[in-house]
């Protein structure tokens, strides 16, 4: 069975769930405007469970449907960068006797984002979920340059401290900053001609590994990620280019 | 519902928060920064912008031949020599024209020059404060925890569609946030905006805009909603001013957050922070802490009596810059990893001490958002909890969780269900915190007991170095900043024998006469 649809209680019955609101005053009207927008979405069997007023001027709708359309999940694929993640021992382990020096990491939120939660869990010593952060492991030098770091302050220390691999974090994704941002830290690595030189990693809630291979990066963790799946990324990427 | 605390313990914290502040106190009254001197020229009537968009406030500052002495004494000199108003001083300071030196003038012509400009700028912070006291007289909030919704565009008039939308769902109080980079900015931006990131830029009129929305929504709906801005990082003094000027009723004004959380320098932050917070005290806006901030970046367990430490330290600098109990909103989150067993209680005992320790402050109760993730149905339920929490403790400022923190800027339709959320626990469980006892000596009291002992030996650990060392050291929040480090160092300034600032007289006339 590699063709299927949302499974509400029966199988290929389509089921799915939307809310949302409408800039109308709530009336009647207003719920069967709802139900015909969700119908000319492409679902059927459309019903409004809920329509209400939330201010002037705006409704609210929670709406059950189903779709005809179906996905072949076969012609699917969306590889994560964190898979079967090390613990901190392993990718120590990993790093000691593959690599045999300190792998020096730098992070920072870039542009103007000072949402430091994402880069500090990955990063500080502490961690995240008691999943320790890179500056716990013996193999990694961790240089956390905080928040609002230019990309051109970035690359300028990412050269200075010939690092191994580089941390953009963005949290605020309004208008596009984050991805601006991104583009903008990769279009300066390969005009200095460091590129090929460093592991760059992408990161965020609202970064998928996809998201950053189109933007050029080499990874792209998203909400949820452990240190130790950034860790063990950044260990077995390097220890590939090591000759054996 | 009442904990059983060891009150020499709290004696003992505000004793030792009291040492804390006390030195730092000294240091402030020996200087004062840009952002001060600039917000003694906008009381005095300066605002606008040159040709190139830069603040008339900073043209004046920047153009000062002597900034030790104080923009008041230049600028009264230039009133009293030509004949100008303090606006039309700064335009030809703008346009090129130098300004004078201040001791070819008789002392007594630059104080009654400029003394009839800085009294117009005060009445009208005065006028604001009577006038929000008649509003609210006549037409009444409804009980607290008082809910609080957050609008973030970037384009203030969406925001004031949005804030108007919240306020007839219910919310309370509106906070406007600001683009992600202003704090960092040494200037206020000037006009209405409709660009920013992560919010919008606050602005004076910006300011009005909202206020004048809100103000029509609140006799609409018989009941006063309040607006609230950020007064943090490098333009506190000045913020604080615009907000006064423009009937803010609330403003994020912490002591410490700009040097941990924005890497402003420490020195700047404490000469700012105190001379925003008399503004404050005198224009009857209440402050907002930012003891959640220790919250999100840290473990909520860990870091409790960090929070409790932090809020002893925010209330002692708010008493020195003359804020009453009544208008120190501090603050403090629902930050508990929702998989720890019992972490409710924790919660909740963290609530009530801090309710017991701070009876008369309007305290600030932040949502959950580091544990908040896409599943909005769990984060729904979340927000429930820190609900019930914020109703039984009485807490005084809620600000309301949104189901989708972890996704977006709140939708309207986000808002709206999650002032439903607050709405129904705070009605179905109302009186609940009055109806039982929490068990002597079980598990929520020996957890606020541990809390209170942490807090008093944190505050040990600082008093013994000080506070500016324990920053050097990462006594808070596990950050490192250096005294000469952060951003804005180069505009603080020690004061001259000669320094004249006829606003903090004015706001503090006792502190100027001690100098």
């Amino acid at each position: 069975m590699s063709t299927i649809k949302p499974f509400g209680d029966t199988l290929d019955d389509g089921a799915v769930q939307l809310s949302f609101t409408l800039p109308i005053t709530w009336d009647e009207a207003a719920d069967e405007a709802a139900r015909q927008l969700v119908t000319k979405m492409g679902f059927s069997d459309v019903a409004v469970v809920e329509g209400r007023p939330i201010a002037a001027g705006f409704s609210f709708f929670v709406v059950y449907a189903r779709t005809p359309v179906a996905i072949d999940v076969s012609t699917v694929a969306a590889p994560a960068a964190s898979r079967d993640a090390l613990d901190m021992d392993g990718v120590d382990a990993l790093i000691e006797k593959r690599i045999g020096r300190k792998l020096r990491v730098v992070g920072a939120c870039i542009g103007t984002d000072a949402h430091t939660v994402g880069i500090d869990a990955i990063l500080n010593m502490k961690g995240y979920k008691g999943d320790y952060g890179l500056e716990r492991y013996h193999g990694f030098d961790v240089y956390n340059l905080g928040s609002q770091i230019a990309v051109e302050d970035l690359v300028r220390f990412a050269k200075q401290r010939e690092v191994d691999a580089i941390l953009a974090s963005q949290v605020v994704t309004q208008k596009g900053s984050d991805v601006a941002n991104f583009t903008a830290l990769a279009e300066l690595l390969e005009a200095e001609n460091l590129r090929d030189g460093v592991l760059l990693i992408a990161g965020g809630p609202r970064v998928t590994n996809l998201l950053a291979a189109e933007l050029g990066y080499d990874a792209g963790f998203g909400r949820g990620t452990l240190p130790s799946e950034v860790a063990t990324f950044i260990a077995r990427r390097i220890a590939e280019r090591v000759p054996a | 519902m009442q904990l059983r605390i060891d009150r020499g313990a709290v004696v003992r914290a505000r004793r030792l928060a009291g040492a804390i502040v006390d030195p730092v106190a000294a240091f402030i009254s020996r200087h004062s920064t840009v952002s001060v001197e600039r917000a003694v020229a906008r009381v005095c009537g300066v605002d606008g912008v040159d040709a190139g968009g830069i603040p008339l406030p900073n043209r004046l500052v920047d153009a000062l031949p002597a900034r030790e002495n104080g923009v008041a004494r230049a600028l009264g000199a230039a009133l009293a020599e030509t004949g100008r108003t303090p606006q039309q001083v700064a335009e030809a300071v703008a346009a090129g024209e130098p300004l004078g030196d201040p001791a070819l003038t008789p002392e007594a012509a630059i104080r009654a020059a400029l003394a009839p400009h800085a009294e117009r700028g005060l009445a009208r912070i005065d006028a604001n404060r009577a006038q929000r006291a008649a509003l609210l007289a006549r037409l009444p909030q409804d009980p607290p925890p008082l809910l609080y919704v957050i609008v973030a565009s970037g384009n203030i008039y969406e925001d004031r569609t949005a804030a108007v939308a919240a306020a007839e769902a219910g919310a309370q109080i509106v906070a406007v946030i600001r683009s992600t980079a202003q704090s960092l900015l040494d200037y206020v931006p000037f006009g209405a905006t409709t660009e920013g990131f992560g919010g919008t830029y606050a602005t004076q009129e910006n300011f009005r805009i909202m206020r004048a929305a809100l103000d029509e929504t609140s006799e609409r709906l018989g009941r006063y909603v309040m607006l609230t801005n950020y007064a943090s990082g490098l333009c506190m003094p000045e913020i604080a001013t615009t907000a006064a000027l423009e009937r803010l009723d609330m403003l994020l004004n912490d002591s410490m957050y700009g040097i941990l959380f924005r890497d402003i320098n420490m020195q700047r932050t404490f000469v700012d922070q105190h001379f925003s917070r008399q503004l404050n005290a005198r224009s009857g806006i209440v402050i907002n802490t930012g003891e959640d901030n220790y919250l999100t970046t840290a473990d909520a367990v860990e870091q409790a009596p960090a929070v409790l430490a932090s809020q002893f330290i925010n209330e002692a600098f708010a008493h020195q810059a003359g804020l009453p109990d009544a208008q120190i909103g501090l603050g403090d989150a629902y930050e508990i990893d929702p998989d720890l067993e019992d972490g409710f209680l924790f919660a909740l005992a963290q609530a009530q001490l801090a309710r017991q320790i701070f009876p008369d402050a309007p305290l600030k109760y932040m949502p959950p958002t580091k544990h908040m993730t896409g599943n909005i149905f769990k984060g729904h339920l979340i927000d429930a909890m820190f609900n019930l929490t914020s109703v039984m403790t009485h807490q005084t400022i809620h600000l309301c969780g949104m189901l989708t923190e972890a996704i977006h800027t709140p939708f309207v339709g986000d808002r709206a269900l999650s002032l439903e959320n607050a709405r129904y626990i705070m009605t179905t469980a109302r009186r609940l915190g009055d109806e039982i006892d929490i068990k002597p000596g079980g598990l929520i009291e020996r957890r606020a007991s541990a809390v209170l002992d942490g807090s008093v030996q944190l505050l040990e650990r600082v008093a013994e170095r000080g506070l500016m060392q324990a920053i050097e050291d990462g006594s808070f929040a596990d950050v490192r900043r250096t005294r000469d480090g952060g951003r804005g160092l180069e505009g603080v300034f020690a004061k001259s024998a000669a320094y004249w600032n006829p606003v903090a007289e004015a706001l503090a006339p006792g502190e100027a006469a001690l100098r």
